[in-house]
């Protein structure tokens, strides 16, 4: 019988090993002789980080190492926590020009059913590229329409989608348009004409759903108590709003121009919206409004031009600095599949331009967790925390710095990717 | 609209005053107390460069202003060679011609737009030459235009006479149309559809040049001989041929625009055959797993660092790419292909230390003098090297570092851009447009 336990054991051992890659199960893992860079908190010269059932459970320069841990000799490395992408495409766009490898844009305009989570491929071949770039979590998002639907909260790890979730629905995505021209491609910037768009037709259209749901709520919860009242027909649109209105679920609102950034905060306001803003290139002209109503941002893309001439060649660039220093709470997105892994080099640039690198630092890191609302599990290195650690050779936020372990509550993540796959094939060739 | 009209004037006034010689003073300037990467000829810790009209005469240290120089203090900062994007279809009024497939009458150096503001927007990120080129919607496109990015200067003086002529092909999904959606009543699809037929259309069209070369020949000859034939006529001249035969005499060299790699293999096969030089792939997502192959054949790449899988031929690019064939030996550039993205075209180059190993020479030379081997003009740009044109460009930290800032563009001695003056010119519009308005301010 214990020979039988053993074997299974042993063998269970063997498949962890096999699925989980590179090493052997641990119980207590102890990461010795690290800079440690907790984001929060006072950096550690050469400490010691002690990781069990997936949690940070010491963390400093003095700690006692438990006989059985297993040891992590990462002198000459820092550690990090994950970073966290605020906005992307990760698993739900493969190649983003083939249609049918196409899952984040429902076709219609008002979309509040569909969910990120539902069509998420976990083992999308951009996710091991993030995570080998240390990116432990991201925000999932449907977009498109004027409701594009619920985005969702994971960590990039995980042998399903489901496996995958922190928060299944973490935000509704609302859209207003883009400011139009002034886009990449071959053209330049200055092309574009500030926002034509009418921000109050689209918030009368919201606040028509909005009172929609509302009324659809209060005639369900009058039929509940009342036998006599007749039941509402089911309204999909009603019933997958309605949280957001409850209060249950943040928005994340797509807005763009300097006009309906102030349109939305006035409609969150009104709607007493539990609200996060996207994108926001124009945020650097209201930031003291963005303040005021306490709304966080995440910032879109910095791979772009300014969305008009006028506001300056370095807009883009500048904006994330502005905001901060007028106390908006920001974080960084890739806004993409393909090149998510860049998302620290969006911060960096931000830093060139007037962004405190501190500051943008805990723009990919507690700034998103505290946004989305977990906080408390990660986003820092701290005692009780998820072990979403990096080990790198230098500041993450530098280009030329090289990851070399990942770990996601714990785990001792896969470094290799659709890159090291196909180079090491290649390089194979005689 | 006249606030607009001042908006850009303001915004623009940084690089706009550039244009004229205020800060060139008579062609002379020095570079003070920078950290100088030459590229070719290392690094100097602390230097200075002389610039005597528009020519880097000295770089050394503690070298002596002469007078009426103007002085660029670089103390902390780095100075590099300017830019090169080896691939680029910025300032150009037109790019493709979609209807026909093959269209090399269609140059590009003839639409050259000297006002397209994505000129401003390349000088910002250090940029100061260009390979803009004719697009990819044809197997056989037209010629491309080396262009200085000269703002404020008319269109002729932007072009580069010491370049490469070169002539652009394309293949694989662009010029097979696999990306469009046949619409009912729309236009019938175009030949080729396939690979096979985007082969065998270059294939016809060169052995039609070949004709037609020889028809000339066969003419020239009989007419230069001592009792030519009574009714010997010229052959028809015909635009088309004119630029292939260029191509097959050696007078110009092809870039070709390939995913994958058995399509680039086939197109030097093509070139093998009808005797023309490839001067360098663009795109090439899959130029690692052909690496031997370029490297015997002597052709280069010009590609992008890391964009890649926005269609099915570039599912298979990694970020390893460039660094990968540029330790095997393959010339290696990295180009923007876009507006936006040549202005950090230095970013992109240090994603090759991270993915590929490069070191910090290696890595800044795909958008230095990579480039202006790629594009014949290594002899002129590329590095600082004495002799060289002064195109330089100023950085506030090291332009491999994620942190960096492009703080000055300089072309031929001149000042293009200047971070401090954009930033003096902002601040004087803030402080105007807060001021209290007058009724004279009415328009």
């Amino acid at each position: 019988m214990t020979k039988r336990i053993f074997i299974f054991a042993f063998g269970a051992m063997l498949a962890a090993g096999f699925f989980f890659g590179q090493t052997k199960p641990y119980k207590v893992l102890a990461i010795k002789s690290a800079k440690i860079i907790p984001v929060v908190g006072d950096e550690i010269d050469n400490g010691t980080i002690l990781i069990r059932d997936g949690k940070i459970e010491a963390i400093g320069k003095e700690i006692d190492v438990p006989a059985d841990a297993q040891v992590f000799e990462a002198k000459g490395l820092c550690a990090y926590p994950g970073m966290i992408d605020s906005f992307c495409f990760l698993g739900l766009q493969e190649i983003s020009g083939v249609q049918a490898t196409v899952d984040n844009r429902e076709t219609g305009r008002i979309n509040p059913q569909v969910r990120a989570i539902e069509a998420l491929r976990y083992d999308s071949i951009h996710i091991p590229i993030s995570r080998s770039n240390g990116i432990t979590a991201a925000l999932v998002a449907p977009t498109g329409g004027l409701v594009a639907g619920q985005s969702t909260l994971i960590k990039l790890d995980g042998w399903t989608n489901r496996e995958m979730v922190i928060k299944r629905s973490a935000a509704m995505q609302i859209e207003f348009p883009a400011i139009r021209g002034g886009r990449g491609g071959f053209g330049g910037m200055g092309r574009g004409q500030a926002a034509p768009s009418d921000p109050a037709k689209l918030i009368a259209e919201l606040k028509d759903l909005f009172h929609k749901a509302r009324s659809y709520q209060k005639r369900k919860e009058f039929a509940a108590k009342n036998p006599a009242l007749p039941i509402p027909g089911f309204d999909e649109t009603s019933e997958f709003l309605f949280p957001i209105l409850k209060g249950d679920l943040p928005v994340m609102i797509s807005v763009h121009s300097e006009k309906d950034i102030r349109s939305a905060i006035q409609l969150v306001k009104e709607e007493s919206l539990k609200a996060i803003f996207f994108g926001v290139e124009q945020g650097w002209k209201v930031a003291d409004d963005l303040k005021k109503a306490d709304i966080p941002v995440v910032l879109g893309s910095l791979y772009d031009l300014p969305p008009v001439w006028e506001d300056g060649y370095d807009s883009l660039y500048r904006n994330a600095g502005i905001l901060n220093k007028a106390g908006v709470k920001i974080a960084f997105s890739s806004a993409s599949a393909s090149l998510a892994k860049d998302l620290p080099y969006h911060a960096a640039k931000a830093a060139a331009f007037g962004l405190d690198e501190k500051e943008a630092l805990k723009a990919v890191t507690i700034y998103p967790a505290e946004i989305f609302g977990v906080d408390k599990l990660m986003g820092s290195l701290e005692k009780g925390k998820s072990a979403n650690i990096i080990l790198a050779d230098g500041d993450i936020l530098e280009t030329r710095t090289n990851i070399k372990k990942v770990y996601i509550d714990g785990k001792d993540c896969d470094l290799s990717n659709r890159y090291t796959e196909l180079l090491e094939k290649f390089k194979k060739r005689t | 609209m006249k606030k607009f009209l001042k908006h850009i004037l303001v915004c623009g006034a940084s690089f706009v005053l550039a244009a004229l010689p205020i800060l060139s003073a008579g062609g002379s300037l020095v570079i003070k107390n920078g950290t100088i990467l030459t590229v070719t000829k290392g690094v100097i810790a602390k230097g200075d460069i002389l610039v005597v009209d528009g020519i880097i005469k000295r770089i050394g240290e503690n070298i002596a202003v002469p007078p009426g120089a103007k002085v660029i203090d670089a103390s902390g900062k780095f100075v590099i060679p300017g830019i090169i994007d080896s691939h680029t279809h910025i300032a150009l009024a037109g790019t493709n011609e979609g209807p026909e497939a093959i269209t090399p009458e269609a140059d590009v150096g003839e639409v050259v737009n000297a006002d397209d503001t994505a000129i401003l927007t390349a000088l910002s990120g250090g940029v100061t030459m260009v390979h803009t080129m004719h697009g990819s919607a044809n197997p056989i496109g037209g010629p491309n235009v080396v262009l200085k990015l000269k703002w404020g200067k008319p269109s002729e003086e932007l072009i580069v006479p010491e370049a490469l002529r070169t002539l652009k092909f394309a293949l694989g999904e662009n010029v097979k149309q696999s990306n469009r959606t046949i619409s009912f009543g729309g236009p019938p699809p175009r030949y080729p559809q396939t690979r096979m037929g985007v082969n065998a259309i270059i294939r016809r069209e060169m052995f039609k040049a070949k004709t037609y070369m020889e028809e000339w020949d066969r003419y020239n000859k009989l007419k230069a001989s001592k009792t030519p034939p009574k009714s010997l006529l010229p052959p028809r001249k015909d635009l088309r041929m004119e630029v292939l035969s260029d191509l097959l005499r050696g007078k110009m060299v092809a870039r070709c625009h390939d995913y994958q790699a058995t399509e680039a293999l086939e197109f030097m096969n093509l070139a093998k055959e009808f005797g023309f030089k490839i001067a360098c792939f663009e795109h090439a997502w899959e130029a690692y797993k052909i690496a031997d192959e370029l490297v015997a054949a002597k052709i280069g790449i010009s590609v992008f660092a890391d964009s890649w899988a926005y269609k099915m031929e570039a599912a298979e690019g990694i970020a390893y790419m460039a660094g990968y064939c540029a330790k095997k030996g393959v010339l290696v550039s990295i180009n923007s292909d876009s507006g936006e993205r040549i202005r950090r075209l230095f970013n992109d180059a240090s994603k090759t230390m991270k993915y590929g190993g490069l070191d910090e020479n290696e890595a800044l030379s795909l958008i230095t003098i990579n480039p202006a081997i790629q594009l014949g003009v290594d002899k002129i740009v590329g590095s600082l090297e004495v002799g060289k044109q002064a195109d330089i460009a100023i950085f506030n930290k090291h332009p491999l570092s994620a942190y960096t800032r492009c703080d000055m563009t300089i072309i031929d001695g001149d000042v293009y851009f200047d971070r401090a003056q954009y930033l003096k010119d902002r601040d004087e519009a803030d402080k105007k447009a807060q001021a209290p308005k007058t009724n004279g301010d009415r328009p």
